[in-house]
């Protein structure tokens, strides 16, 4: 059993979010980076299902920068087998189209039976990587998995639906899964893992080996959301006041 | 600071204690500190982490490495709790240290794999009611009969002596009527004619288990001692002083909790319409506060390097631990003035920081005694006129 866990690093959730100059990115300079929380949850999934079946290889992917190498190290320190680091020149890719078909073109060689992906990164969002991902790969795929069951060659996933709803799915080998926050308790990595996770290996893709050609999407401009404070005062008779203030419970706060 | 001293990994233990600290200890550390109660299951989690050995070699089943790390994962442990940070720290350099300075190849192999991987816990007894900081003036007595050495006599305030599973010790040697000198012996805590006295109430350290010991013609083989009768009383200084770099750890992390408590308090609580760190009054005091704490890591990390790379650092660890500790007092002092009432009801955790740095003043060489030790090296450098 094969199987890759894509890991983002993201700003720690207590950093504060400068914008650069031009306003298309934050200032990246001054930021905590850490592993995004649910590929966290996502490579302790891994792990599990390797010491489960006691075979198989866990590898660690993650693009970006240089400083991404140190989430690849934690994830070896934690237990992984080996990385892959995509490099990134600049200015981090959000396209997530562009950065699923980064991945493809340095996972499709691999043949991995399995890809666990955070359900979302903390940074933009998208949930979009292990679906694009899955399809690009041609793998059958799930979202949103809160628990998984492995079997020779297909997985049960059981996915977290609406209103307290639950769905159990049998997907066949390979497949691309994409995990919720919580499905387990992440393991911290031990001084005998941090020291060992040196002498892992870390293959390394240079931007132009991976990069498509073409973009579908770009970010313009980031902003930050602008807050204020106003006060009403209710005027008039009981019902007037009564009216609106139903009014602005039901539509404005949306609370009844 | 950390790029001075710290490498990759240095800054992959950081990371890896600080998430283990908030996330296990933080939640529990105030009800630890109300019951008085052992962090037993914490101290199974830091044996399985690596821990609880980390400075002993790997081929002891410690982590085997360097004093930069000790120091990092102690200060991350007292920003939280104190306690739990005291408890690994004896452990390790109390502990476990003098049986790796002077055990022979047999007691390192029994021993430290099982202190390394936390299975036992470790102690050490050296202070007496009238041999503390004066450790030459020990009372305890080993008279050997021709077959054991019988032990009379107690040692007081022991770390973890409740806890622990092996305890180590210092004894004046007696041989047909002539006294030979302190040595030290290391024997499993549970052994007949040793008494384990109640846990001591404390003001602080509350969740860290304190007691006498009763030696009451306690049998100790031949074997059990550590190295030769006289290495005993030299050994154990040694393992003091590397003991003052893991208490000016503490300091840092029991100053940094406090420290880091007041700046959030002080950028929340608003007095006269605006924040309270706007007022210089707050504001320098926090500036203090930062400064001090950055002076003390500078000190304390470089003992902790001179150790590292085998060079003397008695003085070095001296001046870190008296400065470190009497800075922590100071700074946790003043937390809770920037909290004001606050800071002194127990919900918030300033006063618990304040209460656990008085004994960095006290523990390991109390702030005269490690006077006494920077006069005594700065003077071995100075021709006296």
């Amino acid at each position: 059993m094969k199987i890759a866990v894509l890991i983002k690093q993201v700003p720690g959730s207590d950093s504060a979010l400068p914008l650069t100059g031009d306003g298309t990115w934050i200032d990246d300079s001054l930021i905590t980076f850490v592993m995004n929380e649910s590929d966290n949850y996502a490579l302790e999934e891994a792990l599990r299902i390797r010491e489960k079946i006691n075979d198989g290889e866990v590898v660690v992917v993650s693009m970006g920068p240089d400083r991404v190498q140190r989430v690849i190290r934690e994830g070896l320190a934690k237990g992984a087998d080996r990385g892959i680091h995509l490099e990134e020149d600049g200015q981090i890719e959000t396209d997530p189209l562009c950065i699923a078909k980064s991945f493809t073109s340095v996972l499709e060689d691999e043949n991995f039976d399995l890809v666990l992906t955070g359900l979302q990164s903390d940074d933009t969002g998208m949930g979009q990587t292990g679906i694009l991902l899955g399809e690009l790969l041609g793998m059958s795929t799930a979202t949103l998995g809160i628990e998984t069951d492995i079997q020779s060659d297909t997985i049960r996933v059981k996915r977290e639906l609406e209103s307290g709803w639950f769905q159990w799915i049998k997907l066949p080998l390979p497949a691309s899964v994409s995990i919720q926050s919580g499905i387990n308790q992440p393991r911290y990595p031990s001084l005998k893992g941090i020291m060992g996770a040196k002498k892992k290996e870390i293959k390394i893709v240079a931007q132009s080996e991976h990069r498509p050609d073409t973009k579908w999407q770009s970010l313009n401009r980031l902003f930050i959301p602008q807050t204020n404070k106003q006060t009403e005062t209710l005027n008039g008779d009981a019902d007037t006041i009564v009216n609106r203030l139903v009014e602005i419970l039901r539509s404005d706060l949306r609370i009844i | 600071m950390d790029k001075l001293f710290f490498n990759d990994d240095h800054l992959m233990i950081r990371d890896m204690v600080r998430d283990f600290a908030e996330t296990e200890v933080r939640p529990v550390a105030k009800e630890m500190d109300r019951k008085e109660k052992f962090p037993k299951k914490l101290v199974a989690q830091m044996g399985k982490l690596g821990l609880m050995g980390t400075i002993i070699p790997e081929k002891y089943g410690g982590a085997g490495l360097d004093m930069i790390s000790f120091v990092t994962a102690i200060i991350e442990l007292a920003r939280v709790d104190a306690s739990v940070a005291i408890t690994m720290a004896a452990h390790t350099s109390l502990g476990s240290v003098p049986i790796l300075l002077l055990g022979n190849e047999k007691q390192k192999q029994t021993y430290l794999p099982r202190l390394a991987s936390g299975e036992i816990i470790g102690a050490f007894g050296l202070t007496e009611p009238d041999a503390g900081s004066d450790a030459g003036a020990t009372r305890t007595k080993a008279i050997w009969d021709g077959n054991n050495y019988i032990v009379n006599g107690g040692k007081i305030f022991i770390t973890n002596a409740g806890e622990a599973g092996l305890l180590s010790f210092t004894s004046q040697v007696e041989v047909n009527n002539e006294l030979k000198g302190i040595a030290a012996f290391v024997i499993p805590i549970k052994t007949a004619g040793l008494e384990i006295g109640p846990k001591e109430k404390k003001m602080g350290w509350r969740a860290s288990d304190t007691r006498q010991l009763f030696f009451k013609d306690l049998k100790v083989p031949p074997e059990a001692m550590l190295g030769q009768v006289a290495d005993g009383f030299k050994f154990f200084l040694k393992t003091l002083t590397s003991g003052r770099i893991s208490i000016g750890a503490l300091s840092i992390g029991t100053a940094l909790g406090a420290y880091e408590n007041a700046l959030q308090y002080a950028t929340e609580r608003e007095a006269f319409g605006k924040p309270i760190y706007k007022f210089q009054s707050i504001g320098f005091k926090l500036a203090d506060m930062a400064t001090e704490i950055e002076a003390a890591k500078l000190m304390v990390y470089h003992a902790a390097w001179l150790k590292d790379k085998g060079m003397d650092f008695t003085k070095q660890a001296a001046m870190a631990k008296l400065f470190a500790s009497e800075m922590a007092m100071k700074s946790t002092t003043e937390a809770i003035q920037v909290l004001g009432g606050y800071g002194y009801v127990k919900e918030y955790d300033v006063e618990r920081f304040f209460r656990d740095a008085k004994v960095l003043e006290i523990g390991e060489g109390t702030s005269e005694v490690q006077r006494i030790i920077i006069t005594r090296e700065i003077l071995k450098d100075f021709k006296i006129p």
